[in-house]
């Protein structure tokens, strides 16, 4: 799976740079996410631009992160939901678990 | 006119090929002619429902399968969408699984909510070597 990987004022910052996050790269997501915590990064911000579609091991794969992260007193956020992704988190609830920005910096700035 | 669609898919039963069916499946959606409704949001539902189901077809094949495909076959007739994926596992009957609560924090179950929330209909039979899982969509 692409990931751009970045850290910004202590928060890592993953731009998921594919355009579906299914049963196919969902795994690969986890373990990116679980070596970021392994090194003692918490907060994490997923950048969901580039995504068109998600399914449930997607959006599994983010509540795992989410748990994580939670775990270690960090934060997962995410931004760039594109309309029909959002509507994923709204069907599923998980739109009142994860914190969602519109965009990144105000992502950031919220940490 | 009455629009009538078969489209007959058999792939190997590897998560590569999730993308591939999920595309055919919102090209059908894209080129219905009598529906009326969002175009694109039944392309994603199209797309999302043969990813889920086919991602629970291809967990649950059996290691001994004679031939590890999965085939799916994606029927519109007279208003009904109808899709029905095929596996030769020892099944898993997703037909009478609970919902999860709502805001759970479990990273599995949500696939067969999401089915069972975009379907009408959804049906689990066994078939001589293995299973169908069928499920039904009213267009309207």
């Amino acid at each position: 799976m692409m990931v751009n990987t970045t850290e910004k004022g202590g928060v890592v910052l993953m731009e998921i740079r594919e355009e579906r996050l299914d049963a196919h790269n969902s795994g690969d997501l986890k373990a990116q996410m679980l070596n970021l915590f392994e090194e003692g990064k918490i907060n994490l911000l997923i950048n969901l631009k580039d995504v068109r579609f998600v399914d449930s091991s997607g959006l599994g794969a983010l509540v795992s992160g989410y748990k994580n992260a939670s775990a270690r007193n960090g934060n997962l956020k995410l931004c760039g939901l594109q309309s029909q992704v959002k509507s994923m988190f709204e069907l599923t609830r998980l739109h009142r678990v994860f914190e969602i920005f519109p965009g990144t910096e105000e992502a950031l700035a919220s940490f | 006119m009455n629009e009538h669609i078969e489209v007959d898919i058999k792939v190997p039963n590897q998560t590569r090929y999730l993308s591939l069916i999920g595309k055919i499946g919102e090209d059908i959606a894209r080129t219905l002619k009598m529906y009326k409704g969002n175009r694109e949001e039944l392309a994603y539902q199209i797309n999302l429902v043969l990813t889920e189901a086919t991602t629970n077809a291809i967990r649950h094949a059996s290691a001994e399968s004679p031939s590890p495909h999965v085939h799916i076959t994606i029927s519109i007739q007279e208003q009904t969408l109808r899709i029905r994926v095929f596996d030769e596992g020892q099944g898993f009957d997703i037909s009478n699984l609970p919902a999860p609560a709502p805001q759970s924090l479990d990273e599995h179950g949500r696939g067969v909510y999401l089915i069972r929330s975009i379907m009408d209909r959804v049906t689990y039979r066994q078939l001589d070597g293995g299973h169908v899982l069928e499920m039904e969509k009213t267009l309207g």
